[in-house]
């Protein structure tokens, strides 16, 4: 039985200094990718404002260093499958930002053709399985996913991601026993931004280290925090080492925050503004990159200009992109329903 | 007083079984509780102890034979100071009919073709059911009863006149269908409670686990939510997974992954992914299990676009379409009946025998009715056809087999033959299959009708466990044929 691994610390370490072993182009890679989910979903928002976006919206602005930090973690051919909220996770495995905008607007351009929307992306290519929009259904095909890699025996990770709120799904504790039964090369990651749509942690859940309950069937796990990109990718090391040893599965607790609500119709009632704003000022993920860029001398302001530039363009983009694209065709009602 | 001692039933649908080995010999002092026999019945081997005392007279059943009757004399238990001679040679005596000592007469795996009623064809053993004849095996090959010149040997057989088959039991059927496509396909397994080491809750993968070995033959814990949300991961993953729900009635826990992870992910993803994988098991009413354990859900998974819902009647279709299905692309959701399992019918021997999703099978001509059904609901269809038959109303019989996609066209053309129809399930009447193939009857063959199509169904009522209740829950051969009655107007 794999043992359950301490937590580190959840407190940052300081912001000034750039860490031993981290490479400029580590760092500039890293500052890239958030920022592009950031500047994406912020145009997100817009657009939906705008009302080109319809239905359901979720934004990842604030969890940005969660994905990027565990992308930096898999090898090629690995494989990720997340919730509804996930914007990031496709930008970050290497989905066109135009695809996924286009999806976003409900047109022939986007990924799944305009008939999945925002919840419902997929991309073999790139080994994205959704997109699912039932709390915590992705917990068991995730675990699936990973079933087939070890009966493939082809040495593939998965990365399952989900949330607080469906942590305390039954489903997640059925996948648990199973994927330890049969030592399944899934990494479960719960992004723990705290709140399940409305309902703080504290409110909703007993036994609030999540990562912890593995520990009854076995798994090893442990607390990361979710606003450090290093930190982050660093602990996904650890659990893919785990998995691709054939050890079975890993858990990973991301502390993570996101800045906007639940969807794009959440009043935010339940926290104050305040407490996002302390977030927004001392953990901001991006910012503690832009920091060590700069503190360590890796890159100018007018470097770091010139990459916010760049990230916009992308984005300016794949926001025409997905005003400009058709709607699907009328034929499209009656296709891909069965192969 | 010498009393016979039966074939006892060990499970809710046992009718039959086999004396495996004998514990007691003829001459030996029996109390009660002793181990007499082992009996081993389409689930388990089962140890069967005595409850009267006496002496072991004769024994009138040999250890090794198959298909016992439950019901019929077994052994003759005598009082003290008893002669074995005084005891009679089976019948006469206990609840037994002389059907049953007829039936053991028969040699119980050997089919005999062409009587219609082979040995190995079961009833259900309840109270008061008297009235039900044996049920007729589906016709080896198609006997026209009435003018057959509109259907295409086609529809009326899956294969050429004069293939070669072979009885066998939907069991072994359905086992023999995933055993091939295992053999065939290195991508295909099995997962479920209990289809690997106990060989099967109902013995449908009994030996595969030998065959294939744990890492293809699946044991899984008991959570269908979890379970099938990994096999539907596998099969986004590239595996080809046949799933058993121990019943269907368990696949409510996984409802979700089967509706909104299976069914849709193909339309979802603009078709870039899909989900190839079979959910199989018996679903429908058994016997005395009540009301958890005792439904059709055949109506509410055929409403759900980009599943493929089946539903076999005999051995034959079971075979053919579970081979389809695990070949299909799609999620097929395969609903098998408990009670068929170990009913036996004539498969064509050929090295790769499929059937197409949605092609009914025209399973008797006729010209004054068409009755449509399905899965068990066949067995009353036939059974009602035959008995009108005597009549001289000659009903045309549909096996449908597949629900989705479901052969509307076959139906809508005999109805313009018959004018008439009547359509038969287990299921509840409120959004029944039958109500659904009445309204399409309704808008395609409007002016062909001569009398409002009636859909015969289960009673609108979870199922009681008392054996009268049970009985008048299901829809009957005796309501069949009244509803012929009135659609005919005779």
């Amino acid at each position: 039985m794999a043992t359950a691994t301490a937590a580190p610390t959840a407190t940052p370490e300081p912001e000034s200094e750039a860490r031993p072993n981290v490479s400029r182009d580590e760092l500039l890679k890293y500052y890239r990718e958030m920022l592009l989910i950031r500047r994406f979903e912020e145009k997100a928002g817009q657009l939906y404002g705008m009302g080109l976006i319809g239905g359901f919206c979720h934004l990842y602005i604030g969890q940005e260093a969660v994905v990027v930090g565990l992308e930096a973690a898999a090898e090629e051919g690995d494989k990720r499958i997340t919730s509804y909220r996930d914007h990031g996770h496709m930008l970050a495995c290497g989905m066109d930002a135009k695809g996924v905008m286009a999806e976003l607007t409900g047109r022939e351009g986007g990924y799944s053709k305009g008939k999945g929307g925002s919840m419902h992306m997929f991309s073999k290519e790139r080994h994205f399985y959704g997109g699912h929009g039932i709390v915590a259904a992705q917990v068991p095909i995730g675990a699936g996913l990973a079933f087939a890699d070890k009966y493939l025996n082809n040495g593939r990770v998965t990365f399952t991601y989900f949330g607080d709120g469906a942590a305390n799904q039954g489903q997640v504790y059925e996948s648990y026993n199973m994927a330890q039964l049969w030592s399944l090369p899934v990494v479960f990651v719960i992004e723990n931004n705290q709140y399940a749509m409305g309902t703080s942690v504290k409110r909703s859940t007993m036994s609030r280290t999540y990562w912890e309950r593995g520990a009854a069937y076995g798994i090893a796990g442990e607390e990361v925090d979710g606003m450090d990109v290093l930190a982050v990718k660093a602990a996904g090391e650890r659990a893919v080492a785990h998995c691709r040893s054939g050890a079975g599965p890993y858990i990973l607790e991301v502390k993570t925050y996101r800045y906007r609500g639940h969807s794009m119709s959440d009043p935010a009632k339940y926290r104050t503004r305040e407490e996002v704003q302390k977030m927004k000022e001392e953990r901001d993920p991006i910012e503690q990159v832009r920091s060590m860029l700069l503190t360590g001398s890796h890159a100018s302001e007018d470097d770091l200009k010139a990459i916010d530039k760049e990230i916009r363009d992308i984005v300016n983009e794949a926001a025409e992109f997905s005003k400009e694209s058709p709607e699907p065709d009328l034929t499209e009602l009656w296709t891909d329903i069965v192969a | 007083m010498a009393t016979n001692i039966l074939m006892p039933a060990l499970s809710p649908t046992m009718e039959e079984g086999t004396l495996a080995r004998w514990l007691k010999k003829e001459g030996d002092a029996v109390k009660s509780g002793d181990i007499l026999a082992e009996i081993e019945t389409d689930k388990a081997t089962m140890e069967f102890e005595a409850v009267d005392e006496g002496v072991l007279g004769r024994i009138l059943v040999a250890e090794g034979t198959e298909g016992v009757k439950v019901n019929a004399p077994i052994a003759v238990l005598l009082a003290d100071g008893e002669s074995a001679d005084a005891a009679p040679a089976g019948g006469g005596l206990g609840n037994a009919s002389p059907e049953d000592g007829a039936n053991l007469a028969q040699a119980p795996t050997a089919g005999t073709p062409g009587t219609g009623d082979s040995p190995t064809t079961v009833e259900k053993k309840m109270p008061n059911s008297s009235a039900e004849a044996p049920v007729p095996a589906t016709p080896v090959s198609p006997v026209a009863q009435g003018p057959s010149g509109q259907w295409s040997a086609e529809q009326l057989s899956d294969v050429p006149a004069g293939t070669a088959t072979k009885t066998m039991t939907v069991r072994e059927a359905l086992r023999e269908a995933m055993s091939e496509e295992m053999r065939r396909d290195e991508t295909v397994f099995l997962m479920g409670e209990e289809v690997g080491e106990y060989q099967g809750a109902y013995k449908i993968s009994q030996g595969m686990l030998d065959e294939f070995g744990a890492r293809r033959v699946i044991d899984t814990p008991i959570t269908e939510h979890g379970f099938a949300g990994i096999a539907v991961g596998a099969a986004f993953g590239g595996l080809k997974p046949i799933v058993e729900f121990m019943t269907f009635n368990f696949a409510m826990q996984a409802m979700d992954h089967l509706i909104n992870s299976a069914a849709k992910t193909l339309y979802m993803s603009g078709g870039q992914m899909g989900c190839p994988i079979v959910f199989r098991g018996p679903n429908g009413a058994a016997a005395r299990v009540a009301a958890q354990h005792s439904q059709d859900f055949a109506a509410w998974f055929m409403q759900v676009p980009g599943l493929r819902v089946v539903m076999p009647y005999s051995a034959s279709d079971a075979k053919g379409l579970m081979k389809t299905a695990i070949r299909d692309p799609n999620p097929v959701i395969f609903l098998e009946n408990e009670i068929l399992y170990g009913r036996s019918f004539e498969v064509p021997d050929l090295e790769d025998f499929t059937i197409p999703f949605g092609k009914a099978k025209v399973e008797r001509v006729g010209q004054h009715v068409t009755l449509v059904s399905f899965g068990i609901g066949m067995t009353y269809a036939l059974q009602a056809a035959e008995e009108l038959a005597k009549e001289g109303i000659e009903a045309e019989v549909i096996n449908l087999r597949s629900l989705r996609p479901m052969d509307l066209p076959t139906v809508i053309e005999s109805v313009k033959k018959t004018n008439r129809c009547v359509t038969i399930e287990e299921g509840w009447p409120q959004g029944s299959v039958g109500s659904y193939i009445g309204s399409q009857i309704m808008q395609q063959a409007f002016d062909h009708l001569d009398a409002p199509v009636i859909s015969l169904t289960g009673k609108d009522v979870p199922m009681p466990y008392a054996a009268n209740l049970e009985k008048l829950a299901l829809v009957t051969v005796p309501e069949v044929i009244e509803a012929v009655r009135h659609v005919t107007y005779r």
